[in-house]
């Protein structure tokens, strides 16, 4: 099934991602070539194989619970774009 | 004093013959002198260069010994580097100085090394050509018209042009072993949770694994030595002990089972690439090696499964750069959502767009159990071949790359054409095993690798059987002409 143009839209706005309108055609077409390249998995039988998420199969650690860090606030906040009063700055979100 | 590896270098040091400020200060001059031809650097740190460099030279005189005390090395630009720009190639980071140290940087810096700046990658290491850089793309020395690989082709070209002996680099489908085949060098991919992950900037969490780029097998196990190690901060590194990689380095390699798979000689290789992996698998058995043909039926999903996988956990870790905490942030943004969209757009390149695009895709409502669940499946079958074969032989030999470094441009019309020259790499990735990559010959003047695979953390066997083969062919003591 090949990608249509509004299609390639409707995935750019779930993954928040603003495409310049010129480049649609070609980032459809590249998308639809890299897809006929993983469809090509479609024909492995891969009937009673259970997935693999991790090459070691290791389960997540788990650790004690207790504080361990720091503030890092004014670190972090001195690469921040926009930040006032300990806060980080966006446009308005409710009017 | 450039053309000395890390050992040389550790020697040379030792025995007071110079100073690790000289060392440095001679390659900063050569760096500053040779690499507006290569483009491999993307930050150069003379500054802190110099500051360890000299505490390097303290620490030595008050009698310390450490092999890796005082040596020059550099990073690839996506280990974060406390108070330094670490831009993965990237417009979104462009302006990012990281707030902490990567643990790989820590530990290397803890042991001594001196860090001359940090090398040129593909965008977020979503590349085999060095092309997707927002600094522009690496030069491979043996040609400067030609890719040096990637996505690690900075660090690649770098410690080929002999700018510095060792540097750092990244290996998530390929990207340490291939440009290490396309410059001449040994590389090592390590077993996934080797090496802590912690402050390597996320590209796809279950595959990324860091690991040395180097000359020979000898500077690797040097480099890996300082890079491997149990890391807490890290969920899903291994607390596992860590051998000393160069004691094992002399073994004899008699009676060592190597396992050639048939699959890797089907059509797409270069019948030249194919007559050089032929010779070295001639070397080996004249160093009493037992060559015997394997067989790994599931080699050819694996392409496919990669750019499910990867491009999947791409798209999750690449949301966290929205323009809100650090990196790019688009100008005057009209309300939340267009903040999102224009820094993102704006930020990443189309290389690293169409990852996500496609990651964003195969985990969508619908597509999930078609795409990353089958994906998964193929993985298994993947690694079930490997252990199937681990359970005849000692190590896994083949061609690295199925071509030498192309030209530079020459792929930029179709990606799929790119992602295919990575069919060697990928599979260690999917699983999780370790991978060597070390010099075996040329083709039209461009250097050709030669790959050996193992099972889990086996990596001392890989730098084994690496520097016996090193011993006994002078392929990778060839230098690019003109440096």
């Amino acid at each position: 099934m090949a990608l249509e143009r509004s299609d390639v839209e409707k995935i750019a706005h779930l993954a928040r991602l603003g495409l310049v309108e010129a480049d649609l055609p070609r980032t459809t077409e590249a998308l639809n070539s890299i897809l006929g390249l993983v469809d090509l998995m479609q024909a492995v039988d891969t009937r009673g194989i259970e997935p693999l998420a991790h090459p070691l199969e290791a389960n997540q650690r788990l650790r004690a619970d207790a504080v361990t860090e720091r503030n890092h606030r004014e670190a972090y906040q001195s690469i921040a774009p926009a930040v006032e009063n300990g806060l980080y700055l966006v446009p308005k979100v409710i009017d | 004093m450039h053309q000395m590896t890390l050992a040389e270098i550790a020697r040379g040091l030792a025995d007071k013959k110079f100073s690790s400020e000289e060392l440095t200060r001679t390659l900063l001059a050569r760096i500053a002198q040779l690499d507006p031809q290569l483009n491999s650097f993307i930050s150069l740190t003379e500054d802190l260069a110099l500051s360890q460099a000299k505490a390097a030279d303290v620490r030595r005189a008050a009698g310390e010994n450490g092999a890796l005390l005082g040596a020059p090395i550099a990073h690839k630009d996506l280990f974060c580097t406390q108070g330094i720009r670490t831009s993965c190639g990237s417009k979104m980071l462009d302006n990012f100085k990281a707030p902490y140290d990567a643990t790989v940087v820590a530990k290397l810096a803890a042991a001594g090394t001196v860090t001359l700046g940090k090398t040129n990658m593909d965008e977020f290491a979503m590349g085999s050509g060095n092309e997707s850089s927002y600094y522009g793309p690496a030069k491979n020395p043996w040609n400067l018209e030609h890719v040096p690989g990637g996505s690690s082709g900075g660090s690649a070209a770098a410690v080929a042009a002999r700018l510095l002996p060792a540097a750092t680099g990244t290996d998530t489908g390929g990207s340490i072993r291939q440009p290490a085949a396309l410059t001449n060098l040994t590389g090592l991919k390590p077993t996934y949770g080797r090496v802590s992950r912690w402050g390597m900037i996320a590209y796809a969490s279950s595959l990324d694994q860091g690991g040395p780029l180097a000359r020979t097998a000898e500077d690797c196990a040097l480099l890996l030595q300082g890079m491997a190690g149990f890391d807490p901060q890290d969920s899903t590194s291994i607390d596992e002990p860590v051998p000393d990689y160069s004691a094992s380095l002399g073994t004899s390699i008699q009676g060592l089972r190597i396992g050639v798979p048939k699959e890797y000689f089907s059509a797409g290789l270069d019948p030249r690439i194919a007559d050089l992996i032929q010779a070295s698998i001639k070397a080996l058995e004249k160093l009493g090696a037992i060559i015997k043909e394997i067989s790994l039926p599931n080699m050819q999903h694996a392409i496919p499964a990669y750019y499910v996988i990867a491009p999947a956990e791409a798209s999750s870790n690449l949301s966290r750069f929205d323009g809100v905490r650090f990196g790019y942030r688009c100008e005057d943004p009209k309300d939340l959502t267009d903040l999102y969209k224009r820094s993102r757009g704006e930020g990443f390149g189309a290389e690293v767009q169409r990852r996500i695009l496609v990651g964003a895709y195969a985990l969508s409502a619908g597509y999930y159990d078609a795409y990353y669940l089958q994906a998964q499946k193929i993985r298994r079958l993947i690694k079930n071949d490997f252990m199937a074969a681990f359970n005849e032989v000692d190590i896994i030999l083949g061609p690295t790359t199925p071509n030498p470094a192309w030209k530079i441009g020459a792929k930029n019309s179709d990606p799929v054409a790119e992602y295919l020259e990575d069919v060697y790499t990928i599979t260690a990735n999917l699983a999780g095993l370790p991978g060597l990559s070390m010099p075996a010959g040329f083709v039209d003047g461009l250097p050709v690798g030669v790959q050996l695979l193992a099972p889990y953390f086996q990596e001392g066997r890989l730098l084994n059987v690496a520097h016996q083969y090193q011993l006994n062919t002078d392929w990778h003591t060839r230098t690019p002409e003109g440096f």
